[in-house]
C-alpha cells in the first residue's frame, strides 16, 4: 500500500499544463469567476451559478426557484422565448440548467471560440428577463408534469420527500426543490420576477469556465459582458431558519401497492463541510465509505455477501450543503426478511463497527481510492466544473476545494472512529419504512 | 447586438472544427485489432472492450443467461472470491464496469498508468477465468429477481417491454434481457459457463483505447487480456420480425401520469437515405429544446416535461422510437399532437430554417463528443462494431451538410408512416 501512495504523490507533481489548472478572479461588481483549463479538446463549458436555491424561497412559494430556472429560457428584452437555446444549438452547443436547495445553475457546452457569445447571452438574461404571461402559464403546466413524472409517479421519490420533510423540522431543506404541488399550482409571474430581481445579480453569481481557454482571455470577456451588470445592493450572507434542538426520534412509513423492493433507511443530521474546517466532514466521508461505500465496506460485505440478508445495503454522507447535511444508512432486505429485521441489521452493523474499529489495510485502500478519484476526475472537465460550482455555492472557497484531498489524506482511523461515535452514540434518528401495500380481500 | 453576433457566428459554424483526434490502428503481436487515441496528459487509460451479440445470444429457454453471467464476472475470478476481487480492484484503484445490452456486452476499464499491468491482469482474470461460485450465483440471482420485480412495477420499463413484446414476438428483442422470474430461477452454473464461452470470443471483440498508453504497450496488454479467448463461439441470430400495426395499446397501471412509448420501423445505417433520415429525426424529435415535438407538445401546450425520438440502429431491427410522459388527462391530446406532426412532416417535409438549424447543431456538436478518454474509447469501439471506417470521423459532417431539403422531404415521405405508428400507454389514460 505505501508503495502505491508514494507513486501517487509523484503523479500529483506532474506538470499541470494540460489539464486541471485553476485560476480565480473577481469582477468589480462582485461576480466571482473560476477558470479550469483542459486543452485536450477544443470545447468549453460555460456555467453561471447563483447562490440561491429552493432553501431561499419565500414561505408558501415552494418551487419558485426551480420555476424561475425554467422561465429563464423564455426570453429577454433582446431575445424571444426559446431563442437562447436555439442560438446555442445553432452553434453546435447544448445547454441546460439545474436547481437545488443551495444553488441554481445554467450551463452551455460549445466550441471554445463561442465562449463570448455564451457570455453575452447569459449576461443578457441575468438582468434583462422579459416574461410573457402566456408563456408563464404554459410553463407552469410543464413543471407540474415534471413533478408528476419525477415524484408523483415514483413511490421511492414520494418516500424520500416525506423523510426529508421529517428530518428537518424547521430548516427549509425540508421543502422539495420541485415544490409541493398545491403551492406550485399557485406560482405566478410576479413571484418569479420578484425572486429573479433580488437574487439574479453579479454579486450573487459565480462564473465557471472549463475547457480549452486562456484564463486571461476569459477574464477579458467576463469584464466585457458581465462587468457592466449592476449588482443587487444589500445582499448579505444567506441566513435560513435554523433547526431547533431535535429531541425526538421519528418514524416515517409510506406504503404503495407498486413498491417492488421495500427498504428501511435511518437518517441523522450531520455537519456539513465548512470553509476552513473540513476535518469532521472528511472523517464522515471516509466513515460512509468504510461503513457502506463499495463492495468491501462493512454493510455490503456482511449483509450482502456473508449473511446474504440484504439485496443492497449502503451508507451515504451528504455534506456539500450550505447548512446542515445528513448521514443515511439504507438496507434493502432479501425477500422474506422484514423491515424490522433489516433495521436491526443496520443497528447491529453500527454496533459492530464501533466495537471492531477499522481495518488498517481497508483504510489505506479507501483513502487511495479517494486520491485516485481526483486523477480520474480530470478526465471529465465538465464534471470537475460542476463539482466546483456545488462546493462554491455551499459556502466553500477554491482554497477549501484544493485543500480537500490533503484533509482527506491527513484523516486518521482515530478521527474516523471519533466521528462515528459523535454520529451514532446519541442524537435522534429518522427511520423510514417504504413498504408495499398488500392487497386486502374481503 | 446579439442578433448581429449570431449571424456572424452562424457563418463561422458552416465550417466547424473537425474532431481533433488522431486514431491509430493497432494490431497486437497476437493479432488483436484495436483503435487508439494516444494522449499522455493524464496518467490514466480508458479501454472499451465490447463483444458483439450481447444478450440476444441467450439460448432458447435460457433468457437472462448472458445478463446474469455478465453480472457475475466481478464476483470472483481465479484464486479470488468476490470480496478478494473487490479488494484487489480497490487496491489498484482500477475502475471496471460490465454492462449487457441486446447487441453487445461492454466492458469499460479505466486504469492508472502506475497500476496498469496489475489492473490488466485483474481484468483478464475476470474475463477469462470467472469462478461462478455457488454463493455468488445465488446472490446475483436474487439481485436480478429483484430487478425483474421492480421493472414490473415501473411504467417506464413496462412501456418499452410491452412494445417490444408486441413488435418482435419470439425474437430475443421481444423479451427483456434480464429474463423472467422463471427463466432466471432455472439458470444453472453450467448455463452461465456456456453463456460465457459463447460470447467471449476473438471474432466478436472490438476494442477502443484512449489515454496514457503507447501502441506497443496496448498491443502487449491486449495479448495478455484477450489472447486466451477462443476464436469463435455460436452462430449469429436472424433478423427480428415486425408484428405491429398502427394503434394504441393501453396497459392499465395505477399512476397519476401515463408513460407513452411509441415507434415504427426505421432505417438501416447503410441505407443511402440514412443521413437524410438522421437529420429528419433531429428536426422531428431529436436534440434538446428545438425539435417539432418538443415545441408542440411541451413548449406550446405544456403537455409533458419532455418528449424525444431516436433512430434505433439495433443490429436486427432498425426502428424509429420515441417516449414521453403526460398526466392521465392529457396523454390523449399529446398523442394526437404527435400523430399530427408525424403526418405533417410526412406530407409537407420540413422548412429550410429547420434544416439549417439541425445541420448546424449536428455538425457543431459532433467534435464536442470527443471529450475525455472514456468518451473517446467508447466512440472508437462503437464505430468498429458498426463497421464504420476510421475516416468517418472526418467525413461525417460532410454527409450531414450534403442533405438537402428535397432529400428530407423524400425520406420523410418514405419513412414516416403515421398509420403504422403504434403507442403503448402505461397508466390510466382518459379518453383512449
Amino acid at each position: 500500500m505505501s508503495r502505491l501512495i508514494g507513486i501517487l504523490a509523484l503523479l500529483w507533481t506532474l506538470p499541470a499544463w494540460a489539464v486541471g489548472e485553476v485560476t480565480e478572479f473577481t469582477l468589480d461588481n462582485g461576480m466571482q469567476a473560476v477558470v479550469i483549463e483542459d486543452h485536450r479538446s477544443p470545447a468549453v463549458v460555460h456555467m453561471v451559478w447563483y447562490r440561491v436555491g429552493a432553501a431561499d424561497e419565500p414561505p408558501g412559494q415552494s418551487g419558485i426557484a426551480h420555476f424561475l430556472e425554467h422561465l429563464m429560457f423564455k426570453g429577454t428584452d433582446t431575445l424571444e422565448a426559446g431563442e437562447f437555446s436555439r442560438i446555442v444549438e445553432a452553434n453546435g452547443g447544448s445547454d441546460n440548467a439545474f436547481t437545488s436547495w443551495d444553488y441554481t445553475g445554467y450551463i452551455q457546452r460549445v466550441a471554445s471560440d463561442r465562449l463570448g457569445l455564451m457570455m453575452e447571452m447569459e449576461a443578457d438574461r441575468m438582468r434583462g428577463l422579459a416574461l410573457d404571461p402566456d408563456d408563464v402559464t404554459t410553463e407552469r403546466s410543464v413543471i407540474l408534469e415534471e413533478r408528476a413524472q419525477r415524484t408523483d409517479s415514483s413511490p421511492g421519490s414520494l418516500f424520500n420527500e416525506q423523510v426529508r420533510a421529517s428530518l428537518y423540522l424547521n430548516h427549509p431543506y425540508r421543502i422539495p426543490v420541485i415544490g409541493w404541488r398545491h403551492e406550485m399550482e399557485g406560482l405566478t409571474r410576479e413571484m418569479a420576477l420578484d425572486f429573479y430581481q433580488r437574487y439574479y445579480a453579479p454579486n450573487n453569481a459565480i462564473l465557471i469556465v472549463a475547457g480549452d481557454v486562456d484564463p486571461a482571455e476569459v477574464e477579458a470577456l467576463a469584464n466585457q459582458y458581465y462587468g457592466p451588470l449592476e449588482p443587487t445592493p444589500g445582499l448579505g450572507p444567506r441566513v435560513r431558519p435554523a433547526e431547533p434542538p431535535q429531541i425526538a426520534d421519528r418514524t416515517v412509513t409510506y406504503s404503495d401497492p407498486t413498491v417492488a423492493r421495500p427498504y428501511v433507511s435511518i437518517t441523522r443530521l450531520a455537519p456539513e463541510r465548512d470553509p476552513g474546517a473540513q476535518e469532521e466532514a472528511a472523517a464522515l466521508t471516509l466513515l460512509a465509505e468504510l461503513l457502506g461505500g463499495g463492495q468491501t465496506s462493512l454493510l455490503s460485505r456482511v449483509l450482502q455477501t456473508e449473511e446474504q440478508v440484504s439485496l443492497f445495503a449502503g451508507a451515504y454522507y451528504d455534506g456539500l450543503n450550505y447548512d446542515d447535511g445528513s448521514f443515511t444508512l439504507v438496507n434493502v432486505p432479501v425477500p422474506g426478511r422484514s423491515l424490522e429485521e433489516a433495521e436491526v441489521d443496520l443497528e447491529r452493523m453500527i454496533a459492530r463497527f464501533l466495537e471492531e474499529g477499522v481495518d488498517a489495510e481497508q483504510f489505506e485502500r479507501v483513502k487511495f481510492l479517494y486520491e485516485a478519484g481526483e486523477i480520474y476526475a480530470q478526465d471529465d472537465v465538465a464534471g470537475l466544473a460542476r463539482s466546483y460550482g456545488v462546493a462554491l455555492t455551499s459556502g466553500l472557497t477554491v482554497e477549501d476545494i484544493e485543500a480537500w484531498p490533503d484533509v482527506i489524506a491527513a484523516t486518521t482511523i482515530e478521527d474516523v472512529m471519533a466521528a462515528a461515535h459523535r454520529m451514532f452514540d446519541d442524537g435522534v434518528t429518522v427511520t423510514g419504512y417504504l413498504t408495499r401495500t398488500e392487497e386486502t380481500t374481503q | 447586438m446579439i442578433r448581429a453576433t449570431l449571424f456572424a457566428l452562424c457563418a463561422l459554424v458552416a465550417a466547424p472544427a473537425a474532431a481533433q483526434v488522431q486514431i491509430q490502428d493497432v494490431t497486437s503481436p497476437g493479432g488483436i485489432d484495436a483503435w487508439l487515441v494516444e494522449d499522455h496528459s493524464i496518467p490514466i487509460v480508458a479501454l472499451d472492450i465490447r463483444f458483439a451479440g450481447g444478450t440476444s445470444l441467450d439460448p432458447e429457454g435460457q433468457r437472462g443467461a448472458i445478463y446474469m453471467m455478465t453480472g457475475l464476472l466481478e464476483e470472483g475470478a481465479g484464486d479470488m472470491d468476490a470480496q478478494a476481487f473487490a479488494a484487489a480492484e480497490e487496491r489498484l484503484a482500477a475502475r471496471f464496469s460490465w454492462d449487457a445490452y441486446r447487441d453487445s456486452v461492454v466492458i469499460n476499464a479505466e486504469m492508472l498508468t502506475e497500476t496498469r499491468d496489475a489492473s490488466a491482469e485483474l481484468l483478464r482474470s475476470a474475463l477469462v477465468e470467472p469462478r461462478f461460485d455457488d454463493d455468488a450465483v445465488e446472490r446475483v440471482r436474487g439481485q436480478i429477481l429483484s430487478i425483474i420485480a421492480a421493472n414490473a412495477q415501473s411504467p417506464e420499463d413496462i412501456a418499452p417491454d410491452r412494445f417490444n413484446a408486441l413488435a418482435y414476438g419470439d425474437h430475443p428483442y421481444g423479451t427483456a434481457q434480464e429474463g423472467t422470474a422463471e427463466s432466471v430461477a432455472a439458470l444453472t452454473r453450467d448455463d452461465l459457463i456456456a453463456a460465457h464461452d459463447s460470447l467471449f470470443t476473438r471474432d466478436r471483440v472490438y476494442v477502443g483505447a484512449a489515454g496514457d498508453i503507447t501502441p506497443e504497450e496496448l498491443g502487449a496488454l491486449l495479448d495478455r487480456l484477450l489472447g486466451d479467448l477462443p476464436e469463435s463461439g455460436v452462430d449469429e441470430i436472424g433478423p427480428a420480425p415486425w408484428n405491429l400495426d398502427g394503434g394504441i395499446t393501453v396497459v392499465d397501471f395505477p399512476t397519476p401520469q401515463s408513460v407513452a412509448f411509441f415507434g415504427q420501423p426505421g432505417i438501416e445505417r447503410d441505407d443511402p437515405d440514412f443521413f437524410p433520415a438522421f437529420v429528419l429525426n433531429q428536426i422531428l424529435g431529436g436534440g434538446n429544446f428545438g425539435s417539432r415535438l418538443q415545441e408542440e407538445v411541451r413548449v406550446q401546450r405544456g403537455l409533458t416535461y419532455g418528449i424525444g425520438t431516436f433512430l434505433s440502429l439495433a443490429d436486427h431491427a432498425p426502428m424509429l422510437l420515441g417516449q414521453f410522459s403526460s398526466s392521465n388527462n392529457l396523454v390523449a391530446e399529446a398523442i394526437d399532437v404527435v400523430r399530427a406532426e408525424w403526418a405533417d412532416i410526412a406530407e409537407n417535409g420540413v422548412t429550410e430554417e429547420e434544416l439549417e438549424a439541425a445541420k448546424l447543431y449536428l455538425t457543431g456538436a459532433y467534435p464536442l463528443r470527443f471529450d475525455g478518454n472514456e468518451a473517446i474509447a467508447g466512440i472508437l469501439a462503437g464505430m468498429q462494431q458498426d463497421g464504420m471506417p476510421m475516416d468517418y470521423i472526418i467525413d461525417r459532417n460532410d454527409y450531414v451538410n450534403a442533405v438537402t431539403l428535397e432529400d428530407v422531404r423524400r425520406v420523410a415521405a418514405r419513412l414516416l408512416k403515421p398509420d403504422q405508428l403504434h403507442f403503448v400507454v402505461v397508466g390510466q389514460p382518459e379518453g383512449l
